[in-house]
């Protein structure tokens, strides 16, 4: 199914999880910020979101410093 | 007419010009400031005009002082930024600059939070004196804006900030700012702002170590009242250290995306 991750659309299967998506891309949970058709998804949240398709996310990566 | 003289309104005759306003109220003043612009030259004046006139080295009284230190602000910003209330979470090399910078600009109430002490290696970035070391962060910041614009009402927590208390430490701030150390409390900040104040928009930072290029640093939007600044990738890590000029240069574009947010524009 194609989901939308900032902004490029992408392949993903049926059944993936936010938090295996974030694993997939190789993404700390404990360091993003995701946003989901428009609504900020909590970190608690993660494994339990069920992707659909045509989902539209925004995954914010942070890096430290400051 | 009426113009503004030195933020009073004050009733001038009809054709009067900027220096004819001088001569009649302040003839020894050097410097003359018109919306914001110093002129040298004579110059034709309009109803609602915005006039300052200061002689140089001359302490103000304190009623004037607020209305000489914006004096060079672009017309209308001061009336609306003494209004707004700004959160900014971290006082270190993003969040004390980012402070002075919204001082200086006259916001009105800036809330600062930050656990830490000044120490040693934050004076090679942070907006602090080696007399504060050993000082809580807050506490030295407050000090500090104090002697910038004394017209700044700063509200300081000096603790950790956690998802629980966030939204009441920051409670009424019109704006946020994440200015933390660390990408997982960056991470948890924005998480639980964009949960608890929905409604604020929020200017985070990631990605302004090292000495890479200036104009690697940008302010982008990253979802609904979401902006985030820096190159998103240059972490601070053994080998890359994090260094005053780029700091700096993502704190002022916190602070000047925070200003256009103020004022009703799109700062990305």
């Amino acid at each position: 199914m194609k989901i939308i991750v900032n902004g490029s659309e992408r392949e993903t299967s049926e059944g993936r999880t936010l938090e295996g998506l974030l694993e997939e891309r190789k993404l700390d949970p404990q360091r993003v910020a995701v946003e989901r058709n428009g609504a900020i998804v909590s970190r608690e949240r993660f494994a339990a979101t069920l992707l659909e398709e045509g989902d539209t996310l925004e995954i914010v990566h942070f890096v430290g410093g400051g | 007419m009426k113009i503004w003289l030195n933020e009073q309104q004050t009733e001038i005759a009809d054709g009067a010009t900027l220096f004819m306003v001088r001569a009649r109220f302040k003839p020894k003043a050097d410097v003359t400031i018109l919306n914001g612009f110093p002129l040298r030259e004579d110059h034709s004046l309009d109803e609602g005009d915005r006039v300052v006139l200061i002689r140089r080295g001359e302490r103000p009284s304190p009623q004037e002082l607020e209305a000489l230190m914006a004096s060079r602000h672009t017309p209308g910003v001061h009336e609306r930024v003494k209004r707004a209330a700004v959160g900014i979470a971290g006082a270190g090399g993003l969040g004390s600059a980012v402070a002075v910078a919204l001082a200086r600009s006259g916001v009105g109430r800036l809330v600062i939070a930050d656990f830490d002490v000044v120490e040693p290696s934050n004076l090679n970035r942070q907006q602090f004196f080696v007399d504060q070391i050993g000082v809580p962060k807050v506490e030295a910041l407050r000090e500090n804006l104090a002697r910038i614009n004394p017209y700044v009402q700063v509200s300081a927590f000096n603790g950790r900030l956690d998802s629980g208390n966030i939204a009441g430490v920051f409670a009424g701030c019109d704006v946020m700012v994440e200015a933390f150390d660390g990408a997982d409390q960056k991470a948890m900040l924005v998480e639980t702002c964009r949960i608890r104040l929905p409604q604020v928009p929020l200017v985070a930072a990631s990605g302004l170590a090292g000495y890479a290029p200036s104009n690697t640093v940008v302010t982008r939007r990253a979802g609904t009242r979401f902006y985030l600044v820096g190159d998103g990738e240059t972490a601070a890590r053994p080998g890359e250290g994090l260094m005053a000029p780029r700091v700096g240069i993502a704190a002022h574009h916190q602070a000047n995306a925070v200003l256009r947010l103020l004022l009703g524009e799109e700062p990305g």
